[in-house]
């Protein structure tokens, strides 16, 4: 090795290792790293690769139930869904490079889930994301929303993979840190699933896809650290997405997944062909010799710590069996992709690389990729907040508070963003984006799958246990209100530096509450992935829990969507209604005040309902159906009625406080609409699941009337509601 | 009714438009790989939607100079119809089968929408099952719909009835406003001299079926398979 670089304090440091985990390594070792295996070292023991913070935690999550077939530890989570197919998915952040470099950053974000996804065998079928800005007046946030929604759309577009929907919210916490979560479901025959584990001696180990350069050394080092003013300066370290090898990757990948060629197969992600070879080796028990001349390079002069640390996208590594080489070359030729046998499995137990003829870094696997550090970092508990009495918030008049919310940045329509993602190629897209969940029917069958994203950051800060349990529970809400039988959970915990106890203290909370809600409501969490240190100059993010989900429709012909039908239907409120403004959008948005603890979850009371709520779709028996969540009963209303054209007439009980029943942001409750006659049927039924139900109104005309208050017209709704993104993106540039 | 749908490296709505036509024709078509030369005997050829080779150049660029889009020009001169649907579109006028060219919508973004299209002509293969100005909803989903050619050009395609769809509002009217991507006189789909090629913008195959929405576009397929058996 020439150019050697020396192991300095400084070296070390820069790789991101404390002086106690270097101490590990030189255990591990035996000798000191050369600086090709201290760099291996830092990023498998990133904060990104190994979940030193959060394993702890993450372990006493819910994981199982009849119809998983792999939880967490693999690529993504594979669900039954029946008829000898399975759902494979997965939610996965992209946050620090979207920030540094948002059309790369987010575009390779969803490269990168997408390959997590079709390296387990599965055909992507539909992606989601969550996506959190700052504030809308801080200058940088129109430039990273284009971004952003831009590299998202460039990447989905062109694989030709829909963009089904998801949620996006502005925080001003979010100003140095936005959040990019991305997620894909795919569909598999569950008796074809490729898992990563290697599996016999001799057998080759043989690199596809596209070349290794020098883009993205370090990503997963930057991604566990927190920014200051100079992070533009990492640069370097986002990758480049090219959708179109991806495209062929993907398509290269089941063609030979068809065959009986794969033993083992891994996409190289986060810490690149380091990652996914001390994977696939670690979870086999074996041992990888790899010859890195072998590895196709789009640049001249790569070191092996290069080669090993550079995070190029649209690469897999793959365990062949004997004798299928040339099957399987062919195939990647084919598709002009590049295949290259880079090494051989052998039983030693060690990583050992060589480069021009000589071995260049020798390391055990399983103390690096299984003993790495886990950390039971100190944390407190969140101080409780007091609850809010509605009848201390300042009473606005219900229809000028309607107009403000509608427009408010987290309420206002999307549009602007999902009308430039491609939502509905591949021809399954039963709702398209922009009602509870999408759905996405299962191709050439019956059924369907009911995916959402969702989670609501100011109830995490407000009480991150009671934060995480309504992110799952309105997951489970927004699938059961089109008709999906929520099956399975993914999970995005996005944080700030877990080395603070009281962020400490949001991730362990959050995670205690999601896990009682996903217990609960046999919701079962199979794949994830965490992302700290979320945090610029020492301020961190809300605490963002971002959850997935994942639900079954067995008759595509039964589900239900938000928009109002037709005139002359009655509506419908399920659940209690008490009129809770703590942490609300009313408080924040017409009070100027982010206090006050959340409503809290009746995790008993979800499940009821939620069955309740699919058995009425089932039967069809209703004719929308919308859960009702941001903003509050009226908001939910005035949703239906914009997307449907149709109006409303809203009855308020009597005896009320008008403004905390109209937006009070109590939980568990669904509006549904059907026609008059139908109402005793379901007031009934409510009534024998002791389920609170009552009629508060009736759908006509083309405004939107509360009893005693007034009426807006929809018109006017509307373009408030549609108004505010595509006038905030076109706007003149204050910078500029 | 035979069809083949041309399949390039980076297609992606090969899949949706094979469904399609086998809904309305009750067999699968052929797909055929790009770097295939012979072509067999069909009815119809589709070059389908997607981002071919990437469209790293220009959009249909590098398909445009494929060894099959060679055999589908001579088969399309010898009179077999041939859809160009979005990129498939945007090919075959790279291809020169089709005069004008796709550019960058005019306010440079991707847009996926439904939008109402006014059926211009009915003599045609395709359009023979539409009413004559009939409107008529599809989706689009591109960046680089923007219809270009020049005066004369767009004189000639008009004045021989050339002009297969236009982007309309909901009741017909052609305006600036029903405008999605700032195509010339609001061209959203045109045919060669003898009718027989139809390149168009919006997706046909993805509003054929109720449960996705609509089946305006399974109108068109249907009508091929009449025109066509």
């Amino acid at each position: 090795m020439s150019k050697e670089s020396a192991i300095t304090p400084e070296v070390i440091k820069s790789h991101g290792l404390t002086a106690d985990e270097y101490k590990l390594v030189l255990e591990i070792m035996g000798r000191a790293p050369n600086i090709t295996e201290l760099g291996i070292f830092s990023v498998m023991w990133s904060e990104h690769c190994s979940y030193k913070s959060s394993k702890k935690w993450l372990k006493t999550l819910p994981t199982t139930a009849p119809w998983v077939i792999c939880g967490p530890g693999e690529n993504a989570g594979v669900i039954d869904i029946g008829d000898g197919e399975a759902a494979i998915f997965k939610m996965e952040s992209h946050n620090h490079p979207s920030f540094i470099e948002p059309y790369q950053g987010a575009a390779t974000g969803v490269g990168g889930i997408l390959r997590d996804v079709f390296t387990m065998g599965a055909r992507p079928v539909a992606n989601m994301n969550a996506l959190r800005f700052g504030d809308p007046a801080h200058p940088k946030t129109r430039h990273l929303v284009n971004g952003v929604v831009a590299g998202i759309g460039g990447y989905g577009n062109c694989i030709g993979v829909p963009t089904v929907g998801g949620e996006t919210n502005f925080h001003a916490s979010y100003n140095g840190n936005i959040l990019v979560n991305a997620m894909t479901v795919g569909l598999a025959r569950a008796d074809r699933i490729f898992y990563s584990a290697a599996a016999g001696v001799g057998n080759p180990v043989v690199y596809v896809g596209s070349k290794t350069g020098r883009d993205g050394i370090h990503g997963a080092t930057m991604a566990s650290a927190e920014f200051s003013e100079d992070s533009e300066e990492k640069r370097p370290t986002v990758q480049v997405g090219d959708p179109f090898t991806e495209k062929l990757l993907v398509e290269a990948c089941l063609e030979l997944m068809a065959t009986d060629a794969i033993v083992a197969i891994q996409d190289m992600g986060a810490a690149g062909l380091t990652s996914s070879s001390f994977e696939m080796a670690s979870k086999g028990g074996l041992g990888i010799e790899m010859d890195l001349d072998a590895v196709p390079m789009r640049e001249e002069g790569m070191s092996a710590y290069e080669i090993m640390l550079s995070e190029s996208q649209e690469r897999m590594l793959m365990v062949l069996k004997p004798g299928r080489e040339d099957l399987a070359r062919s195939v990647f030729e084919k598709w002009e992709l590049d295949f290259a046998i880079v090494g051989v499995l052998t039983d030693t137990g060690r990583m050992v690389l060589k480069r021009h003829g000589a071995v260049v870094a020798d390391l055990p696997i399983d103390p690096l990729a299984q003993a790495s550090p886990e950390y039971d970092r100190p944390w407190v508990p969140g101080v409780k907040r007091a609850v809010i009495d509605a009848a201390e918030v300042p009473a606005h008049e219900p229809l000028a508070a309607l107009k403000t919310l509608v427009g408010c940045p987290d309420l206002a329509s999307k549009r602007w963003i999902w009308q430039q993602y491609d939502h509905m190629v591949m021809g399954d897209t039963v709702q398209r984006p922009g009602g509870d969940a999408a759905v996405v029917r299962v191709h050439g069958s019956n059924k369907a799958l009911g995916i959402t994203t969702d989670c609501t950051p100011r109830y995490c800060l407000a009480d991150p246990h009671e934060g995480g349990r309504q992110a799952v529970a309105e997951a489970y809400r927004n699938l059961s209100a089109v008709g999906a039988r929520p099956l399975a959970v993914t999970d995005n915990l996005n944080f700030g530096n877990p080395e603070k106890p009281e962020i400490m203290g949001q991730i362990v909370e959050a995670i205690q509450g999601m896990g009682e809600a996903c217990r609960a409501l046999d919701f079962p969490v199979v794949s994830g992935n965490v992302s700290l240190y979320n945090e610029t100059n020492g301020t961190a993010i809300l605490p963002t829990p971002a959850i997935g989900a994942v639900g079954l429709i067995d008759d595509v012909n039964k589900t239900a969507s938000l928009p109002f039908k037709q005139a002359g239907d009655s509506i419908i409120l399920i659940g209690e209604t008490k009129g809770w403004l703590g942490a609300s959008l009313y408080l924040r948005e017409l009070c100027g005040r982010e206090d006050g603890a959340p409503p809290p979850v009746a995790l008993h009371r979800e499940k009821r309902e939620g069955d309740f709520v699919r058995g009425q779709i089932a039967e069809q028996n209703v004719s929308a159906v919308h859960d009702v969540s941001d903003g509050g009963l009226l908001v939910a209303v005035a949703e239906m009625a914009m997307a449907s054209g149709i109006g409303a007439e809203i009855l308020p009980p009597k005896g009320v406080a008008l403004h905390a029943w109209c937006f009070g942001e109590d939980q568990g409750r669904y509006l549904l609409t059907a026609p008059a006659s139908q109402v005793p049927v379901i007031l009934e039924a409510a009534h024998q699941h002791d389920i609170t139900a009552q009629v508060i109104g009736s759908t006509g005309g083309r405004d939107l009337t509360l009893k005693g208050s007034g009426t807006i017209s929809l018109e006017e709704l509307t373009g408030i509601n549609e108004g505010w993104l595509p006038g905030f993106m076109s706007a003149p540039d204050a910078n500029s | 009714m035979k069809a083949a749908v041309i399949v390039f490296p980076g297609s992606n709505c090969d899949r949706d438009v094979a469904v399609a036509l086998e809904a309305s024709t009750g067999k699968a078509p052929l797909m055929v790989w790009h770097r295939d030369t012979a072509l067999p005997a069909v009815d119809l050829i589709v070059v389908p939607g997607g981002f071919s080779y990437g469209d790293y150049l220009r959009c249909g660029a590098m398909a445009a100079h494929s060894p099959i889009l060679r055999e589908v020009k001579a088969r399309a001169e010898a009179g077999t119809p041939v859809l160009g649907i979005c990129n498939g579109f945007q090919i075959i006028t790279e291809a020169g089968l089709l005069p004008g060219v796709l550019m960058r919508n005019a306010q440079l973004k991707f847009i996926c929408k439904d939008v109402f299209l006014k059926v211009e002509r009915t003599d045609s293969p395709f359009t023979r099952a539409y009413a004559q100005d009939a409107v008529v909803r599809l989706p689009i989903a591109h960046a680089e719909g923007n219809y270009y050619a020049d005066a004369a050009t767009l004189d000639r395609l008009e004045g021989e009835g050339l002009v297969a769809f236009r982007y309309a509002g909901a009741d017909g009217s052609v305006s600036a406003a029903a405008n999605p991507n700032g195509s010339a006189r609001n061209i959203a789909g045109i045919f060669s001299e003898n009718r027989r090629v139809l390149g168009l913008m919006p997706h046909p195959e993805r509003l054929a079926e109720d449960l996705l929405g609509g089946s305006d576009g399974k109108v068109m397929f249907d009508g091929l398979v009449e025109a066509l058996s």
